[in-house]
């Protein structure tokens, strides 16, 4: 095996060395009652060519671009991924390092970070973010315990408007906890019914998405205002980062804290993960804050280089009393997204979130005059709901036939959106593939 | 004479992102406009992130020259203890980066994403076979988040009893994500100490248990390197008093095809893919932890579960029972597929894997414990511990030495843990290093005790030859700089 260098000879002078008669013998301290009996029954070992054979089977199997025109959003993004940023962390420089505890020797991943942690900073206009946590979703929970921990209180109200997905991580992660979640229904234009949040006592946070799972914006500084003057912290969530190089960013708001999914920026989106969850807070927070950080330093000559730091928050001094248990987070998915951000650079973002959005738009305008309903009247940045007539679901696997799939269908989400889905519609469509879609939708509906 | 790989030579500078680059430069290709600008509701609208604008040149040219002040596995023999930094194969890479794979959206329907559900299918089943474990959860990010998928097993499963519990056991030899995990679970950790052998007694874990304490939580083998010996017994004593076992699995590389985890008589276990499994730590992840679990504790699995319903794979969210979820969707799936085409490159061959680790760490252990103290003399697994007792009468540390070790090309040991050994350096090679890599790495520590005794300037200064000498970490917590102004 290849990633086996040792030669019998090798083995046996070891061997040697060490007084042990055979590789068995390296054993003997486990028990006899704890040893497995026969050999693992497991395929292989394939040789490089056939495992290029039988990935290559499954692969196919899977509905991706270019042959499947694939209008889905909802927390993971189509987005096109420029060669070098693929190049560039393929470096096993970065890829095959461990979390940096020796700076001498990780100035490369430090600088990254900390250049990271400065652009989720100013992405989200908030003083400082961390060095990224699993996912959006885990983020969002992280958020709510820090909340917790802020405020004393142990209460929390979530838009059911955040991803559905995230608000059942954000149960698992509290509700073991003894927290009491309230969840605030939608209104009828697509944003969250805030009325009910006057009445709710000791509230450690009201947690909303903007970008919306229905794609609308929502209004971050009315809530950031009931909130606060509830004595709770502005939770803001998002799963497309990219919508702060069009609308303003929720620290730009009043959000207190921002969490969210950054899979968007450079990461393929390989059946769902890794993801990067970014996480940025205010100052006075920091000390609160989950997850590794990294600052700015110098060495015994005073250059001026990076470390880890304030890691007494973390779990490996902390122990219990950390601010969080995680350890590995999604490092190189960070330095990737730096990479992208660095590629696209702030005039690159602002025209590439201004093309996803008029491109977005124009779908709904083809849509509308076909004469399909747009449900939510608020504004959207790439992603949108359309209602299409009943018996939809005939529709929607017919299409899948033509190897389109028209976005993600919300009836097992929401209760009366029976035949509502979110469309979402990124840089990589063509408006030759947007116009496909609704000649398909009208010809089908027999509109 | 002995030639070491750390040499000096020309290290290139390179200022921030921040301090480069002019408004108007590109380093992307956007994609060509085919619709019209749409009207924009202006009270919405922003004005963009402060980023600068940078070539594509200037981009390539930065990260490739931060990469260089990198050391990764691919640079050096990387021994951290307890980390299992192995090589990375760059075969696993090109499977991950498969179009079908790497763009596959997560809600595609099921019958458009056969081939991922077959692959996490498979790989939850040699991971049972692997362990000995009756079913896997393959959705934790990280082993943090397995430890605490776990836990709330734990806490459902005692809860589900009628009785909820309110205290964990957890080893001084434990990692610090032990606690923490149990803590978010409502559990406050109870310590237990090792005996003189550096492993758990089951007098002294019974003197803990009681009907008050939810189970134990058993990094095996262990940080020392041992494998806990009396783990039977001690689950028999956890279990007699209605508790459960966790094993963190952070140390499996040791016992592939060797021990058979699910006879050992514990619960819950979870696995690190970025350890035993070969996937790239990526200087801090991404990772995955999968859940391994006995059959009486399957219910309680993370949701959804991908089912087999008659040669169709699909996911399935109907298990009342479960903890619920842990991630957006499936788990690091990317990280997945590396380990699953790991786990097919070697076959059954994975035990050769742990039997060529426990070879290196006992090979180091022996070729050094003349010159540095052994914490516990007998033989060990997958790692060794040594401390710095020898070398602290003049006057230098665990610190100072791994530090020097640097200057020779190797990356240090991980140091100052397990924490019941004062100035420990705790080593484990991985069955990736060859037997002259090892012997110069034992040569190199061996002439630093030298210099410990002859030139201890020597070691308080070093790394001298790195890009950067020893920094400031206390300035830095005492004020923090985490952004670029």
């Amino acid at each position: 095996m290849r990633y086996l260098p040792h030669t019998e000879e090798d083995v046996a002078e070891m061997l040697r060395v060490i007084g042990a008669s055979s590789l068995e013998e390296l054993f003997s301290t486990i028990p006899e009652d704890c040893r497995r009996k026969g050999d693992l029954s497991l395929p292989g070992p394939v040789t490089e060519w056939e495992l290029n054979d039988l990935m290559a089977v499954l692969a196919k199997t899977m509905a991706v671009a270019p042959e499947y025109k694939v209008f889905l959003g909802a927390g993971s993004y189509h987005h096109f991924i420029p060669a070098t940023v693929s190049y560039l962390l393929g470096r096993s420089e970065f890829s095959t390092s461990y979390t940096p505890y020796q700076p001498e020797i990780s100035q490369g991943t430090l600088q990254a970070i900390f250049e990271y942690q400065t652009f989720i900073a100013r992405l989200l206009g908030m003083d400082v973010a961390n060095a990224s946590l699993y996912d959006g979703a885990s983020a969002l929970a992280e958020a709510l315990l820090m909340a917790a921990r802020v405020s004393g209180f142990k209460k929390v109200a979530l838009s059911s408007l955040i991803h559905p997905q995230y608000r059942l991580v954000v149960r698992t992660y509290l509700e073991p906890a003894g927290f009491e979640i309230v969840e605030l229904p939608l209104t009828s234009c697509g944003r969250t019914e805030l009325t009910g949040l006057k009445t709710i006592e000791g509230l450690a946070a009201v947690a909303v998405q903007s970008p919306n799972f229905a794609g609308c914006m929502e209004d971050l500084g009315s809530v950031a205002s009931l909130a606060h003057d509830a004595g709770a912290l502005l939770v803001a969530s998002f799963t497309e980062p990219l919508a702060f190089g069009l609308y303003k960013s929720p620290g730009a708001l009043g959000a207190d804290i921002c969490c969210g999914e950054g899979q968007s920026f450079g990461i393929p989106q390989s059946y769902g993960g890794p993801g990067l969850g970014m996480f940025a807070s205010c100052k006075r927070y920091l000390r609160s804050m989950p997850g590794r950080l990294v600052g700015r330093t110098e060495d015994r000559d005073g250059k001026s280089g990076f470390v880890l730091t304030l890691a007494t928050r973390e779990q490996h001094i902390r122990r219990e009393k950390a601010t969080s248990n995680i350890c590995t987070n999604s490092g190189l998915c960070a330095v990737t997204s730096a990479m992208y951000m660095a590629s696209l650079g702030g005039s690159g973002l602002r025209e590439l979130a201004r093309l996803n959005y008029d491109k977005s738009e124009y779908l709904k305008k083809e849509l509308r005059k076909a004469g399909f309903a747009i449900p939510f009247s608020v504004p959207t940045f790439n992603e949108f709901v359309v209602e299409l007539p009943p018996g939809s679901d005939a529709v929607y696997q017919r299409l899948l036939d033509r190897k389109l799939v028209a976005g993600l269908p919300l009836a097992s989400f929401y209760s009366g959106m029976e035949n509502r889905y979110l469309l979402c519609v990124t840089e990589t469509k063509t408006k030759n593939d947007m116009d496909e879609l609704v000649n398909l939708l009208r010809a089908d509906c027999n509109i | 004479m002995v030639e070491f790989a750390g040499s000096t030579g020309l290290v290139l500078n390179e200022p921030l992102l921040f301090d480069k680059g002019k408004r108007g430069r590109a380093g992307m290709s956007i994609p060509r406009r085919d619709v019209d600008y749409a009207p924009v509701d202006e009270e919405l609208v922003g004005e963009g992130p402060d980023f600068p604008d940078l070539g594509e040149v200037e981009v390539v040219r930065h990260y490739t020259r931060l990469s260089t002040w990198n050391f990764g596995v691919d640079t050096g023999m990387y021994p951290l203890g307890s980390c299992t930094m192995k090589y990375n194969p760059k075969s696993n890479e090109k499977q991950a980066a498969l179009p079908g794979f790497a763009g596959a959206h997560p809600l595609l329907p099921e019958k458009l994403s056969q081939g991922a559900l077959k692959m996490m299918f498979e790989l939850e089943r040699f991971l049972g076979e692997i362990t000995g474990m009756d079913a896997v959860s393959l959705q934790p990010a990280a082993g943090a988040q397995g430890e605490l998928a776990g836990m709330l097993i734990f806490h459902a499963y005692h809860k589900s009893k009628g009785r909820g519990r309110s205290k964990i056991i957890v080893p001084d030899t434990a990692h610090g994500t032990n606690p923490a995990s149990a803590a978010l679970c409502g559990f406050s950790p109870v310590k237990v100490g090792s005996s003189d052998r550096g492993v758990l007694s089951v007098e002294g874990v019974a003197a803990a248990m009681d009907e008050e304490t939810a189970g134990i939580m058993v990094t095996n083998p262990n940080t020392l390197g041992f494998f806990e010996e009396n783990i039977r017994g001690i689950a028999e004593i956890v279990h007699a008093r209605g508790g459960l076992v966790y094993a963190d699995g952070a140390n499996m590389n040791a016992v592939l095809g060797i021990a058979h985890m699910g006879d050992t008589g514990i619960d819950v276990l979870h696995l690190n893919l970025h350890k035993t499994f070969s996937t790239p730590h990526g200087g801090g992840g991404p990772g995955a932890g999968p859940l391994c679990v006995k059959k009486h504790l399957e219910p309680f699995l993370p949701i959804p579960r991908i089912v087999d319903d008659k040669g169709s794979l699909r996911l399935s969210g109907d298990f009342p029972r479960s903890i619920g979820k842990l991630h957006a969707f499936y788990g690091n799936v990317g990280i997945m597929i590396r380990a699953y085409s790991y786990i097919l490159s070697l076959g059954p061959e994975l035990k050769k894997v742990s039997q060529l680790a426990v070879l290196n760490a006992n090979y180091v252990k022996e070729k050094l414990k003349d010159v540095l103290h052994l914490a516990y003399d007998r033989p060990c697994m997958h790692e060794c511990v040594f401390s710095d007792k020898l070398q602290a009468p003049l006057g230098i540390s665990t610190l100072d030495m791994v530090k020097r070790l640097i200057d020779y090309g190797f990356h240090p040991p991980t140091i100052y843990f397990p924490l019941v050994v004062s100035g420990a350096l705790m080593i484990e090679p991985t069955e990736t290093e060859c037997k002259e890599e090892l012997d110069l790495f034992v040569e190199a520590f061996r002439q630093i005790v030298k210099e410990a005794g002859e030139s201890q300037e020597l070691l308080h200064g070093a790394p001298w030859r790195t890009k950067m000498r020893r920094l400031d970490e206390t300035g830095a917590a005492r004020n923090p700089r985490l952004t670029c102004k």
